[in-house]
């Protein structure tokens, strides 16, 4: 962070300032200093905001004319679509916008994955992302509930049952959450009210999730600590607005394609027929980005310990950074770790497709192997590999690498704000 | 800080936050507990707790599909063939162990809750490796007396409370 006092530069911004400093929140925020090595995989962030604001923005617009009655929630979804003004839009957008940002946030975390990101001293900003990335979920699922076609119905129906395997306890949560003895209105009701707080409550956390970035900073492909601000640091604005803004919009262009040309291939057809609690569709799948969980939550053959593994697999992300041994934090110097990193990633993308299988044969073998996989990287790869792996030399700072062998080698190394960057 | 012994005894100071913190607590969860139970089934969702049906068009073989509490029941008619494939059953290896005379008190006729007892969804009539019924959710087949047989569901469908009103009559619930 800037240590310097900003002052505002009108009578009345120091007036205004003195009183509630907003406008020192602002130069703080323009100011940043930002490592001037990141790369376009740190501009999910800001797409990701963009994304909640979205999804926000068109939601609220979609609940004026959505109705949250069993009777009437199908038709109404319809009426958005036949008959209120660019109503399609909005739908489309809302509903593929779920998928966008979901497909921002795998490539978001895969990114801290890869930069170690997590490590001490960013812990935090990565338990509140796990977070978000939970109740996201839960948002998702209930307003996947919504339209209450078929999909949404039995969709509800598996997820809810699941609360079912609880030893005990689990029959009258089950009944609780369904405000009945099945999915039926009072459930509808119920989930169109909490899929309009949480975005909210995510916003208030993704609020969190920046403050607790800015105390450390950024980090940055190389993975070292940086004294900031430095010749390795550049003012948010505007070099990283400017790169952010360029990489929205590549992913505005993507996210275009599929709501102009494509904006039911990521849903399913089911859900076009109304929700009937006598019929269960023949093959039930959930949404494409909770498929490597559902596969996870399939591969076990006991109800509840399948359950428990699929909540485990994202729970386990939150103790990564206690999993993780290493002190080194980007993949560029761990040349054992980034094999595994991709064997993970390859890994994640198989579970997602047996996902959308049968579960039978030798699908449900892959997805055991795969689910099995996936728990030795956290619980046996990456610990192991902090004390066993070799990694290679760290640079003294980001600038010491791109000036190495040139006449300024010598100048880089004897900076002194360079010096001690390292622990 | 130098005279540890006045600091282990309880003092009035203790007894009042210990007594505030409780009586806060006891009142917290008061206010907090209708905000918890306006959640669960109101006195419409129960008032409609029975349903009754008229069975006297149905043949052997044949099964019909009834809603009752918003749920799937399953009145299946069985035939001499299906009930004698579901008395045969050794029950010591039914990952549920339950007879059939149990869950049919009147053989002909089986009444169950048609929801698969995994993650509920309704399993297909007459479907199956056991001909009885097969969900095709996570693939859990049940034989014709609704136990399960293969795949992820833990227990039988339930049987739920019913009783026939008259020869051509089941009252459910």
């Amino acid at each position: 962070m800037s240590d310097h006092e900003y002052t505002p530069s009108s009578k009345f911004g120091k007036w205004f300032n003195d009183r509630l400093p907003l406008l020192t929140l602002a130069n703080h925020l323009t100011d940043y200093p930002t490592p001037k090595n990141l790369n376009y995989w740190w501009t999910f962030g800001g797409i990701l905001t963009f994304c909640l604001i979205t999804q926000i923005v068109t939601g609220l617009v979609l609940a004026m004319h959505y109705i949250a009655h069993a009777d009437m929630a199908f038709s109404s979804v319809e009426h958005i679509m036949r008959d209120v003004n660019y109503g399609w839009l909005l739908r489309y957008v809302h509903a593929n916008g779920a998928s966008m940002f979901f497909l921002a946030v795998y490539i978001h975390i895969f990114r801290s994955l890869f930069y170690g990101s997590y490590k001490s001293p960013r812990e935090i900003i990565w338990i509140l992302g796990i977070i978000i990335y939970l109740l996201m979920m839960a948002a998702a699922f209930m307003g996947y509930v919504l339209p209450w076609g078929q999909m949404s119905f039995w969709g509800a129906t598996v997820i809810t049952n699941l609360f079912s395997a609880i030893p005990l306890v689990g029959e009258s949560i089950t009944t609780w959450l369904w405000g009945g003895y099945s999915v039926d209105n009072p459930t509808l009701t119920r989930f169109f009210t909490l899929h309009y707080l949480i975005p909210f409550l995510i916003l208030g956390l993704v609020v969190l999730h920046i403050w607790a970035l800015h105390v450390p900073g950024n980090n940055n492909p190389v993975g070292i600590d940086i004294k900031k601000p430095s010749k390795d640091t550049v003012p948010f604005h505007p070099y990283i607005v400017i790169k952010d803004a360029f990489a929205l919009l590549m992913f505005c262009i993507v996210f275009a394609l599929f709501v102009f040309y494509q904006p039911n291939i990521l849903g399913h057809a089911d859900n076009y027929i109304e929700a009937d609690p006598l019929v269960t569709p023949a093959h039930i799948v959930p949404e494409w980005y909770l498929l490597p969980f559902y596969a996870i939550l399939r591969s076990v053959p006991d109800k509840l310990m399948g359950v428990v593994a699929m909540l485990s697999a994202i729970l386990i992300l939150a103790a990564l950074p206690w999993l993780d041994t290493s002190k080194v934090r980007s993949a560029v110097f761990r040349p054992l770790f980034r094999q595994f990193y991709w064997i993970l990633v390859a890994d994640v993308l198989i579970l997602g497709y047996v996902g959308a299988m049968p579960a039978e044969g030798l699908y449900l073998l892959i997805a055991r192997v795969a689910t099995a996989y996936y728990f030795a990287h956290f619980l046996i790869i990456l610990p192991v590999l902090g004390w066993k792996e070799k990694t290679t030399p760290l640079p003294l700072s980001i600038t010491e690498p791109v000036l190495g062998g040139s006449p300024n080698f010598a100048v880089a190394k004897s900076d002194e704000k360079l010096e001690k960057t390292i622990k | 800080m130098s005279d540890q012994k006045d600091e282990k005894k309880t003092n009035r100071r203790d007894f009042l936050f210990t007594a505030t913190a409780a009586a806060g607590a006891v009142g917290v969860g008061a206010a907090v507990w209708p905000l918890v139970d306006q959640m669960n089934p109101d006195a419409s969702v129960k008032a409609l707790a029975s349903t009754e049906v008229d069975v006297s068009s149905m043949q052997p073989g044949q099964s019909l599909t009834v809603l009752w509490r918003g749920k799937p029941v399953f009145i299946k008619r069985r035939t001499d063939d299906e009930i004698k494939k579901a008395r045969a059953v050794d029950i010591n290896n039914l990952k549920h162990p339950e007879k059939d005379e149990d869950r049919a008190k009147n053989p002909e006729w089986l009444v169950m809750l048609g929801i698969c007892t995994h993650l509920g969804c309704v399993p297909l009539t007459d479907k199956g490796d056991y001909d009885g019924w097969f969900c095709p959710c996570h693939g859990s087949h049940y034989d014709t007396s609704g136990r399960i047989r293969k795949g992820p569901a833990p227990t039988n469908m339930e049987i739920p409370k019913y009783e026939f009103v008259n020869t051509n009559t089941i009252k459910i619930g």
